[in-house]
């Protein structure tokens, strides 16, 4: 009998997870015991984090994407195809091209998706540079900005990257200052909580970098609707700003499928050590998909990929599976155009921001870089 | 405050989330509640202790009793 293992979701987690298990299981799956197909829905992977650089002009959005097949190893099953349907009960899915496929163990990863619509002006209102679209539609305001107000409104949390809006207006300042602009261009940022993060060392770590730098900046801010025409945002809190350029952090929900399936309220309940569903056998979420406290990041899906990508080796060759994810999150976060910080934390051990340096903004860069080796599991 | 027997429409439980999970997932109900709704909210995390209350002050709507037990807090928030 063949063992069947399907992913599905072709990002960071899934094809880390995926190439991680055709190294585990290569003479398995060469002799047909275990079979690893990945799922996605289109034929390519998407690196968001160059997403940052597009509306500086410093990267191309086709600089974050490569086709699957060029990353994913030979002995997975690629398929590109959508899941439509999930009984856990019988251990099946329904894909929209493929028609019904039986698993026996089932990882999630599906990440997120953008909800601007459920903010009323927000789609029209706002730019954002959390998808491709958006973030070449931001490059066409921001290259020819050079005077105004630029807010920069954290909607939704949580959110992918939660650094990515601070490290925005960090280097939108600094942007505008190597130009000779920065006297000329307002810079307000708003956060739905009492400060300017979620994490409380690297908020308390934050703001005195936006005071120092006149970053201004509304806490306890949830947008409740913006105003298009009237160039302005309101609060739930009563507060009303304007703007002439809005970036907007929009909400980000899961797909319907894991509500419909009973595994969780948007995201999937996991045991956030073990990544097992809570209410159903043989599956696992990773990434953003499992609600597990820890930040929506990338290196947390490589680390959680890796846990249950062993997880799963073990369970397939009848041994206990001992693994466990302990909440390991890295970051970079740009300051500026040249200096970065970098936070390192766990379920345990808070953050503590490093010194920004240049070597620290290369550091990222390079890594940028590198993420190619990580996606196909080398890294 | 303590053991009150407040009436609500709706709960949410946000009992294993991490700061600032709890506000975050009371937010997000309030923000399609109707004015004179009720939530109640469950969180084991005491920095909500703080969260929640400065929260509703400066949204303008009232917490009408907090529960603190040992194992979680019970908030019981009433929209303008």
């Amino acid at each position: 009998m063949t063992v069947h293992i399907a992913i599905v979701g072709g990002g960071t987690g899934g094809t880390v997870l995926a190439n991680k298990l055709a190294e585990r299981l290569g003479p398995e799956i060469e002799r047909g015991d275990v079979r690893v197909t990945l799922l996605n829905d289109g034929p390519d992977h998407v690196y968001k984090p160059v997403w940052l650089y597009v509306p500086f002009g410093q990267r191309e959005p086709d600089d974050g994407r490569r086709p699957l097949e060029e990353l994913v190893d030979d002995a997975v099953d690629l398929r590109i195809d959508r899941v439509t349907d999930l009984d856990t009960d019988a251990h099946q899915l329904q894909t929209r091209d493929g028609g019904p496929m039986e698993y026996d163990y089932l990882v999630l990863a599906t990440g997120s998706t953008l909800e601007p619509e459920r903010i009323p002006g927000l789609a029209d209102g706002a730019h954002d540079y959390y998808s491709e679209s958006g973030a070449t539609a931001l490059r066409e305001e921001l290259l020819s900005f050079t005077e105004g107000r630029i807010v920069l409104s954290v909607v939704g949390t949580p959110h992918m990257c939660p650094a990515a809006p601070l490290e925005f207006v960090f280097m939108v300042d600094d942007w505008f200052r190597e130009r000779g602009l920065r006297e000329d261009v307002e810079i307000t940022y708003t956060y739905p909580i009492q400060r300017v993060h979620g994490n409380a060392n690297i908020g308390e770590w934050a703001r005195p970098i936006m005071d120092e730098r006149g970053i201004e900046v509304e806490t306890f801010f949830n947008a409740e609707s913006v105003d298009p025409d009237a160039e302005t945002i309101t609060s739930m809190e009563g507060t009303t700003l304007e703007y002439d350029l809005l970036v907007g952090i929009p909400p980000h929900s899961s797909i319907d499928l894991i509500e419909e399936a009973g595994l969780g309220e948007d995201w999937v309940d996991v045991d956030k050590h073990t990544l097992e569903a809570e209410a159903a056998d043989d599956v696992y979420a990773l990434g953003d998909t499992a609600e597990t406290g820890v930040p929506n990041a990338g290196s947390v899906a490589h680390y959680q990929a890796g846990v249950v990508g062993q997880r799963l080796a073990n369970e397939v060759r009848g041994r206990p599976a001992t693994a466990t994810y302990d909440g390991k999150t890295l970051c970079f976060i740009e300051t500026g155009m040249d200096s970065a910080s970098f936070v390192e934390f766990d379920y345990e051990n808070p953050p503590s921001p490093a010194p920004p340096s240049e070597k620290l903004h290369w550091s990222k860069l390079a890594y940028n870089e590198a993420y190619w080796l990580t996606a196909r599991g080398l890294l | 405050m303590t053991d009150t027997d407040i009436a609500y429409d709706d709960t949410v439980d946000a009992r294993g989330s991490a700061c600032p999970g709890p506000l975050m997932d009371l937010i997000g109900e309030m923000r399609d509640a109707d004015s004179g709704t009720v939530v109640r909210l469950l969180s084991d995390n005491d920095q909500s202790l703080t969260d929640v209350r400065e929260w509703v002050e400066e949204a303008g709507n009232e917490l009408l009793g907090v529960d603190e037990d040992d194992d979680y807090h019970t908030f019981y928030v009433e929209k303008a």
